[in-house]
């Protein structure tokens, strides 16, 4: 049965490393909805994380094939229900009436987004949350009109206090 | 010192001392050092002959093959050579010339992104941005291309880290460099191991598959005492070929696509499947839903990612072939199968199964050429010394099927990538690491004519390797999936009458001989063999000739004969072309005009 996966990956941050990775992905048509990477709190290394769809079987695959990679430290399927995932969405509304303008901002209130810009004829709002929240979102101000979307993809981490570290010590 | 010199030293620090390459422009520096150094180079004729020289190396040693190209077409020129190698897990690396880092993404003269094109056919790949780097990445480069599963590695080389100067008393050849991305997993967990011993001593029709890792892991003589020891038949697949003497009572050969009718059947009806360094290739399973459908899966492979990739697994074992073979040995005393039954079962298919070798025929048919291989061999007393590499297509798959091993690493061929004109060149690198053992290249016509320059390399350094082409004529392989899959429908097929095999390598100044009837066979290999020189074999063999085979997809207990028919294409001149081709320009520039 196809799942979505959260991976949480750690690699050492050479050149080329994210190209390895994703032509990894790309050669073997494992199905990405989203990558987003960025440092850690310990230098030249950093964290990437994927989302993946597919069945166990996949899964699996993509997890070993990761391993291979000699740039790859640490791979971690994170659980769904035991982290936190989190994603930040900036959409531009088409909002040329006081009325659509208000309406934005009530919603915005109540997702607890920020409006980050404005103009006469737009409204734009950065909203963040989990997947499910950031799509609610967008279907509330469809009927609106959406000028444009940026979504930086899902980065997550486990809950508790377990962290995702290298086996050896840097 | 200079770059170019620490690049020696670090490759010399492997004990390597020798290397195939082709110079050029972003490789001068380097050149320029080498002229200094003890250490060997062999000019090829081409990159990819370079490339397949240092696996051909590599596989037969067991040590790291080096091969070097310049930037650009250099660099890309290796792109198939080191792909070959990485699909057979072969530890070579190769070392690819780059414009100045001052003017690397600008489209310089032969500038390529070699890092780039090579990632995903190597195991890790390197551009040495700064001089001083040099030291620590080539100590990290042979320790990828040789530990775990080997594979190929590459280092991309910019002309100015090549230039600069180095002082190795700060930088200095590193003892070990620490990886902390890589770590191997070679003992194997010692309760898979007990599980696996309790299915094999529960099983009653058990069967070994043994794989390229089996030879990887030097691990020939541990698979024979486990064997023995168990009384379990053995099968190899293409890259095991020799991991077992095929003249032992428990081999069954060759399984899979072209593989031998008893081994197939083994697999397909044993009810515990071994496999040792072994990755269930397409080749090998056919249709995976009926590929041993009754069997328990032991499987043993270093890489863990292999372990339930295309066929699912009861008993994973992630470890070295070798570690994992004495462990079994040491606790399997007690877990010895019953199974004799299913072993004379076997014995008799196999004595029912023994191929028709001696045809008569003219044109000679190929099985009687491997059947004098095997005899000369014989009647030379060179068992133990003979070095077969082959290039691909029907030439590959009758010398897989028909030729019985002795040893491990005496049979050479590109396996996964299937790389035609790959055997010519390998024989030359096998040459170089093996001099005493006598090296015979079967290639076909059509493989030889892709590295055929490559008589030049051997002619200059008087390497004495016997090359022996099956020759029809056509290409071989795509030719007999026509006639069988296409309805006969010969596409593109016939290479003609040129060239003249003999008068070519004598045009290099290389004996040469054709033969075209059986008898003359054995004395023409005997006075090649013999010889101790470089020399060109040309047997002219029936085109209709074709090999039995399991159908793409199929169940590889269900071979099929193939369909023996003559070449039909009709050859088409080069007026006649020209003529359709106005024709047809014709029409488009004047729809109107007909």
């Amino acid at each position: 049965m196809e799942h979505t996966h959260i991976i949480s990956v750690l690699v050492l941050n050479k050149p080329g490393v994210l190209q390895r990775i994703a032509g990894l992905f790309t050669r073997r048509w494992y199905n990405i909805s989203s990558i987003t990477v960025g440092p850690t709190d310990i230098s030249g290394i950093s964290r990437m994380t994927i989302v993946v769809k597919g069945d166990d079987k996949i899964l699996e695959q993509v997890e070993k094939q990761l391993n291979k990679l000699i740039e790859v430290i640490k791979v971690s399927d994170l659980k769904c229900n035991e982290c936190v995932e989190r994603e930040l969405c900036l959409i531009k509304i088409h909002a040329p009436n006081e009325s659509e303008k208000s309406q934005i901002i009530q919603y915005a209130n109540i997702f607890r987004g920020k409006i980050v810009d404005v103009s006469p004829e737009s409204l734009t709002v950065e909203i963040t949350g989990d997947v499910d929240k950031i799509n609610a979102f967008i279907s509330l101000v469809k009927p609106i009109g959406i000028k444009e979307i940026a979504r930086t993809g899902l980065t997550a981490m486990m809950r508790g206090p377990k962290i995702l570290k290298s086996n050896k010590s840097k | 010192m200079k770059g170019a010199e620490a690049i020696i030293k670090s490759l010399q620090c492997e004990n390597v001392d020798i290397i195939f390459g082709y110079p050029g422009g972003a490789l001068l520096p380097f050149y320029d050092a080498l002229y200094d150094s003890d250490l060997i180079h062999i000019l090829t004729r081409h990159e990819q002959a370079a490339a397949h020289a240092a696996d051909g190396y590599a596989r037969v040693s067991g040590k790291v093959g080096i091969c070097v190209g310049t930037s650009g077409p250099g660099a890309t020129n290796l792109v198939t050579g080191v792909a070959t190698a990485y699909s057979d897990s072969s530890p070579i690396i190769a070392l690819t010339g780059q414009v100045s880092t001052k003017l690397i993404g600008n489209d310089a003269f032969q500038e390529i992104d070699a890092l780039g094109i090579f990632m995903p056919i190597v195991k890790h790949n390197f551009q040495i941005q700064k001089t001083e780097e040099i030291p620590e990445i080539f100590k990290a480069a042979f320790k990828i291309a040789t530990t775990g599963r080997p594979g190929p590695v590459h280092i991309d080389l910019p002309k100015d880290v090549q230039e600069n100067e180095l002082d190795i008393e700060k930088y200095p050849i590193p003892a070990d460099v620490e990886l902390i991305g890589y770590k191997p997993h070679l003992k194997g967990h010692p309760k898979q191991i007990k599980r696996a011993l309790d299915c094999i001593g529960k099983s009653e029709r058990p069967v070994i598959i043994a794989g390229g890792g089996v030879i990887l892991s030097n691990a020939h003589n541990e698979l024979l005492k486990f064997a023995e020891m168990m009384n379990i038949p053995v099968c190899t697949t293409l890259m095991g070929k020799g991991a077992i003497n095929e003249n032992h009572p428990l081999s069954l050969g060759m399984v899979g696509m072209h593989g031998k009718k008893v081994a197939n059947m083994a697999v397909s009806e044993c009810d515990l499947l071994i496999a040792i360094g072994c990755r269930f290739s397409d080749r090998i399973t056919g249709d995976i839903s009926t590929f041993a459908p009754n069997a328990k899966i032991i499987h043993i492979d270093i890489d863990p990612a292999e372990i339930g990739k295309n066929v699912d697994v009861d008993v994973p074992i992630v470890g070295d072939a070798k570690i994992v073979l004495n462990k079994m040995i040491g606790m399997g005393e007690n877990f010895k199968p019953k199974n004799d039954e299913w072993l004379s079962h076997l014995y008799s298919l196999k004595k029912g199964c023994i191929p028709k070798m001696d045809y008569n025929d003219v044109p000679i048919k190929p099985q009687r050429i491997v059947k004098e291989i095997m005899n000369v061999i014989e009647q030379l007393k060179i068992e133990k010394n003979t070095i077969i590499t082959t290039d691909v297509g029907q030439n590959q798959m009758w010398m897989a099927h028909y030729f019985k091993t002795h040893m491990p690493r005496s049979f050479i061929s590109s396996g996964g990538l299937g790389t035609m004109g790959f055997g010519f060149p390998a024989s030359i690198g096998v040459k170089f690491a093996k001099p005493d053992s006598k090296v015979l290249c079967i290639t076909g016509d059509g493989g030889f004519m892709m590295n055929s320059q490559e008589l030049g390399t051997i002619a200059d350094y008087n390497i004495p390797v016997v090359i022996c082409i099956f020759d029809n004529r056509t290409l071989g392989m795509v030719y007999q999936w026509q006639n069988l899959f296409y309805g006969k429908r010969q596409c593109s097929v016939n290479f003609g009458d040129t060239p003249d095999f003999v008068k070519l390598a004598e045009s290099y100044g290389i004996k040469a001989n054709r033969i075209t009837k059986p008898e003359d066979i054995n004395e023409g290999l005997k006075e090649a063999i013999l010889s101790d020189e470089p020399y060109l074999l040309d047997f002219i063999i029936d085109p209709a000739e074709a090999l039995c085979m399991v159908p793409p997809g199929g169940t590889i207990c269900e071979i099929i004969e193939p369909v023996r028919e003559h070449p039909n294409e009709k050859p088409v001149c080069f007026d006649e072309i020209v003529r359709r081709l106005k024709e047809k320009e014709n029409l488009r520039n004047n729809p109107n005009n007909k």
